[in-house]
């Protein structure tokens, strides 16, 4: 059986970056995981690259090829990947898949996104795309106001409050400040985020993850081949996928992601590992809802125990289970496409002991949850560190 | 949201003027707007077309503060997941009604109304809305 294991990362600082184009970010962030991969941009295969509405942003289409070139990998396939704000982690999972099928051993995968050309206005029509839009968007339900529907409905069923979505926000700006590349540096009190004005009740603006300048890449290699060229090769131990309805009425239920539930049940299934075997978790809180949705899917606590969990502390970077200790989406940032991708970097930042002053203490497995649009898609992969070349 | 000559489609949506939707009667489900294939039953669902029941109860509600582009002079207003009296659910505005009313489980009826005038070379998108019943 082939395996695929991660070799080499870039990534760029998560930010507003007014002063660099779309291709010298993607570049960038390629070319520092190409360099610290330990092989050549002529080994490389083939390469997917995810972008949410690069369209809608910048005005580019066809990005599998730009990135490519950019990268001056021709003529080598490449092909750009779209799940909406899973992008990334999509990328991801067809660089996994195409080693896996035997088609290739050494394969890039790039995100981005660059979302700061636009005005807010026009950025929020470009991300309402995620979700349905005749049946949502057409009628001026917001991105915000998809996620504020969800936990308005778990607000009612479970009797989570906002200070405790709240204290999702608080932790990820605590957790932000020690990443560098991240887009915030400041933390922030519960009282910070309720006096912060309501964008979709009950979501305030401290409870949504900002627009976003920024690029991930990693270099995936089959892992026999890992082991041999790398130190420290991270294995994708699986890689899961699944999707729901698009709209939000479509859904069996408003207060569970019913994607991310298969994909993490899937997930864990194939890795013969529980949700108290993972040390760390990446998970894709656009919305502090979302982060407590995302733990109760993957079942790091009960169905409705999200809120309560959190505001436990047991979320938290010296908790029972840290997740976001990059800062998540809310602290890092959340450029869409770059996300999933990003979250894989974190990933092995972690498991290699690389994270420095964010590292968390004998990290070994580790989950990365990505989530496109209200929760029609999600990727889910687990994550372990092998021994590589001495 | 198109601009210019409008697509015949938009003089159509059947959903969007009178809530057609349709139902299964292989599983009973009730699908708003209509799908060409019954998810729970696949080719063994028979979907036939059926008026949605114009009045139903809030299941969930946001007021937006911050809309998208087109909403400006909306805003804030009410969103909600209405879920209709036969079963099938939707998301509409709720407008004309006492802020105070709106709430999980308030009964709401349509209204047909203005949504959204976006582009001004583009069409002004009518549909539903609902509101409060006294």
């Amino acid at each position: 059986m082939r395996n695929v294991s991660i070799i080499g990362l870039g990534c760029t600082k998560f930010g507003e970056h007014w002063d660099k184009s779309f291709r010298e970010l993607i570049a960038e962030a390629g070319i520092e995981a190409i360099l610290s991969s330990g092989i050549e941009g002529k080994d490389i295969q083939a390469l997917y690259g995810g972008s949410m509405a690069s369209g809608r942003f910048i005005g580019q289409e066809h990005i599998g090829a730009l990135i490519a070139d950019q990268l001056g990998l021709n003529p080598i396939p490449a092909t750009r990947v779209e799940n909406a704000c899973a992008s990334g982690g999509t990328a991801l999972r067809c660089g996994y898949m195409a080693i896996k099928s035997g088609e290739y051993d050494i394969v890039a995968v790039g995100g981005i996104e660059k979302m700061t050309d636009v005005g807010t206005q026009q950025a929020a029509i470009a991300l309402g795309g995620a979700g349905d839009q005749e049946t949502e968007l057409f009628h001026g339900a917001s991105f915000p106001a998809l996620y504020a529907l969800m936990a308005r409905r778990h607000m009612h069923e479970f009797g989570t409050t906002e200070e405790q979505m709240a204290s999702v926000s608080v932790k990820n700006h605590k957790n932000a400040m020690l990443n560098p590349k991240a887009q915030f540096h400041r933390e922030i009190s519960v009282e910070d985020v309720m006096r912060s004005g309501y964008i979709a009740s009950p979501l305030k603006l401290l409870d949504c993850s900002p627009i976003t300048d920024g690029a991930a890449a990693v270099i995936l290699c089959e892992s026999d081949k890992a082991r041999e060229i790398c130190e420290k090769p991270v294995e994708i131990i699986a890689s899961e996928q699944a999707s729901d309805s698009l709209a939000l009425i479509g859904r069996k239920s408003l207060v569970e992601t019913m994607a991310a539930k298969v994909a993490a049940k899937k997930a864990f299934e194939k890795a013969k590992l529980k949700p108290k075997d993972i040390n760390f978790a990446e998970v894709h809180d656009c919305f502090s809802i979302a982060e407590i949705l995302a733990i109760e899917a993957i079942g790091f606590c009960g169905k409705g125990e999200g809120g309560k969990f959190t505001e436990q502390g047991k979320t938290a970077f010296d908790g029972e289970i840290p997740v976001n200790v990059s800062g998540g989406l809310k602290g890092k940032g959340h450029p869409v496409g770059a996300t999933g991708v990003a979250q894989a970097v974190e990933a092995c930042l972690q498991l290699r002991g690389e994270a420095d002053k964010r590292q968390v203490k004998d990290a070994k497995i580790g989950l990365a949850h990505n989530v496109g649009g209200s929760g029609a898609t999600c990727t889910l992969h687990l994550f372990k560190a092998l021994e590589g070349r001495k | 949201m198109p601009s210019g000559s409008l697509p015949l489609i938009w003089r159509k949506f059947g959903e969007r003027y009178d809530l057609d939707g349709n139902c299964c009667t292989t599983c009973g489900t009730c699908f708003f707007p209509a799908r060409k294939v019954c998810p729970n039953c696949r080719r063994k669902g028979k979907l036939v077309a059926r008026k949605m029941a114009k009045t139903g109860k809030i299941v969930s509600y946001t007021e937006v503060c911050s809309g998208p582009a087109g909403f400006e002079h909306e805003t804030p207003y009410f969103i909600t997941i209405v879920e209709l009296d036969n079963n099938a659910k939707l998301l509409s505005q709720v407008v004309d009604s006492d802020r105070e009313k709106i709430k999980i489980g308030a009964r709401v009826e349509k209204v047909f109304r203005k949504i959204s005038d976006i582009d001004p070379e583009g069409p002004i998108a009518y549909g539903y809305k609902f509101k409060i019943v006294e």
